[in-house]
């Protein structure tokens, strides 16, 4: 079986009650406060500040820097204080381990930066189509997003410094001055499935729906794939010295 | 079947050798893996524990090699040296998710024995977080043992504890190797598994340099010369009433203020120390144990063994 509950429980549990939920709670309410603000202060239509809020706000801050909270916590803070090992010292097959450590971070991923994405974009005066196609988007996102950085929690110890690199400077900055550089960014693929759904001229992906979607899958199955192997190899370190 | 064989395990960490050519086997009861820090022990433990690739050599747990082998846990119980456990939940809680995840078929049965065995049944209903360092320990191997592994691997299970939890732990111990487990535990302060009964193996700097039973070890351990610096109101008065006792084996004044005592006898020389300075109308005002480094304990253990590999 590839997915055990009592993994997701216990993730589930370990992941709200630290102190780092607030960090993937806070950008979630920030955005829609900030519809509400804006759409009293601008209501007019035809505004363009729904695709900026829930574009550039929504989808290159909210939702990469959520996943990367999330999908790097579930597994890589049990590894770094010592307690995965009471998971790993059981017969739980390692594959079944990472694809339930995914599942409870994409979803939870989902609750804290899709819905709230959906709930901006219906709150944003006429951008309900714009709203639902960035919230299917994110859907995609949460699940591309969070196979990544568990793979990356597994890899390293430094998996939020390494996230935020791809974040920041390959999607935020490359992808976005170097055309090919999209080939590799998650954001554009979630923008690419958007886009089908609901053309935006402010929000373009420059990748085809089909391009988006394999590219999605190929990376999704790739990073858990290897977080599989590599927590297979997980070891710990004796005493050299 | 033997439960646990080493041949010929070498663990290195680049240029760093921690385990250097080890052969052990290990049955039944309960053995300790003794040795100062670094001397390799917690590498031997996480390699027959799964969490670590020999670089050289075999080693199997009950015919099986536990490297990249989740089922070996089925009959291994691990209680790791570190603290961390899943501090959220309560003690009950921590050991019924391990014994859902070994998917035992009556759950609650075998965590109601393993807490009873580990005497947890009043904190069970706590959060791990409040517990004190026994507690933890307790619980870990509450947690380790709910799925009745015939091998148990304890790293450092004294670490922390009190003089009473230290003492409950080693019957813990005692009691499960009486049962037929394979108990092996690792330590680093001989003194603290003086009550246990059993084998020991001795290693320092990666290799398994001696082995005995623990009342062969513990006879060594108080026959081995010992060297005090001893300070009083009248050095030379108790040189010469030291002289005449059968512990002592040399006086020897020193630089600064004091004598150097060295005795074969630690126990006589600590008994009798003090009504010797008294009856002698002396003050006794400082009194130093001088040679108690780890290395130097172990050092003479492995040089006294009969059964020494010559390492």
């Amino acid at each position: 079986m590839l997915f055990n509950p009592v993994v997701a429980q216990l993730t589930l549990r370990a992941t709200l009650g630290r102190r780092r939920a607030i960090l993937f709670a806070l950008p979630a309410v920030i955005l829609i406060a900030l519809t509400l603000v804006l759409r009293e202060t601008h209501p007019a239509g035809g505004a363009s500040w729904p695709a900026n809020v829930l574009g550039n706000f929504g989808f290159s801050v909210l939702l990469p820097l959520t996943a990367l909270v999330i999908g790097t916590g579930v597994l890589g803070a049990e590894i770094d204080d010592g307690s995965a090992i009471h998971l790993l010292a059981t017969p739980i097959h390692r594959k079944t381990i990472i694809v339930t450590k995914f599942a409870v971070a994409a979803v939870l991923t989902m609750v804290f930066a899709a819905v709230p994405e959906l709930i901006a974009g219906l709150l944003a005066p006429h951008s309900s189509g714009l709203g639902t196609a960035l919230f299917v988007g994110a859907l995609a996102g949460s699940v591309i997003y969070t196979a990544v950085f568990v793979m990356a929690s597994v890899l390293t110890t430094r998996a939020i410094m390494v996230g935020l690199l791809y974040v920041l400077v390959w999607e935020a900055l490359l992808a976005n001055v170097v055309g090919g550089a999209r080939i590799l960014s998650i954001a554009h693929y979630s923008l690419g499935i958007a886009n089908a759904i609901h053309p935006d001229s402010q929000l373009q992906a420059g990748l085809t729906l089909s391009t988006s979607v394999i590219l999605g899958i190929v990376f999704t199955v790739g990073a858990l794939v290897v977080a599989t192997r590599s927590l297979s190899a997980f070891a710990l370190k004796g005493d050299p010295t | 079947m033997t439960a646990i064989e080493l041949v010929n395990v070498s663990r290195w960490y680049g240029n760093v050798v921690a385990v250097n050519d080890i052969t052990m086997t290990v049955g039944p009861g309960v053995t300790g893996l003794l040795g100062p820090n670094g001397a390799g022990k917690s590498t031997i433990l996480h390699m027959i524990a799964g969490f670590l690739a020999p670089s050289k050599g075999t080693l199997t747990v009950g015919g099986e090699a536990p490297w990249q082998h989740p089922d070996i846990y089925r009959k291994l119980g691990l209680v790791p040296e570190k603290d961390s456990v899943y501090a959220f939940l309560t003690g009950e809680e921590f050991v019924r998710a391990t014994a859902k995840l070994h998917q035992l078929s009556n759950v609650e049965q075998a965590v109601r024995q393993a807490i009873d065995m580990t005497d947890m049944s009043d904190a069970a209903n706590r959060k791990i977080s409040t517990y004190s360092k026994g507690m933890r320990q307790r619980i870990k191997v509450a947690a380790a043992l709910v799925h009745d592994p015939e091998i148990l691997l304890l790293d450092e299970p004294f670490n922390g504890m009190d003089p009473r939890q230290r003492l409950y732990m080693m019957d813990l111990l005692d009691r499960l190797g009486a049962q037929g487990r394979t108990i092996l535990f690792s330590s680093h302060i001989l003194e603290e598994v003086e009550r246990l009964s059993g084998t020991i193996q001795v290693m320092v700097a990666g290799r398994l340099a001696a082995s005995g039973d623990f009342r062969a070890i513990r006879r060594l351990m108080t026959s081995r010369p010992h060297v005090f610096h001893v300070r009083t109101s009248d050095d030379r008065a108790l040189a010469a009433a030291l002289v005449g006792r059968p512990y002592t084996t040399a006086v020897e004044f020193t630089d600064k203020n004091g004598l150097q005592v060295r005795t074969d006898d630690f126990g006589a020389f600590c008994a009798q120390i003090a009504s010797l300075t008294r009856d002698n109308g002396i003050a006794l005002r400082e009194l130093l144990p001088t040679d108690e480094s780890l290395e130097s304990v172990f050092g003479y253990l492995v040089d006294s063994q009969p059964s020494s590999q010559g390492n």
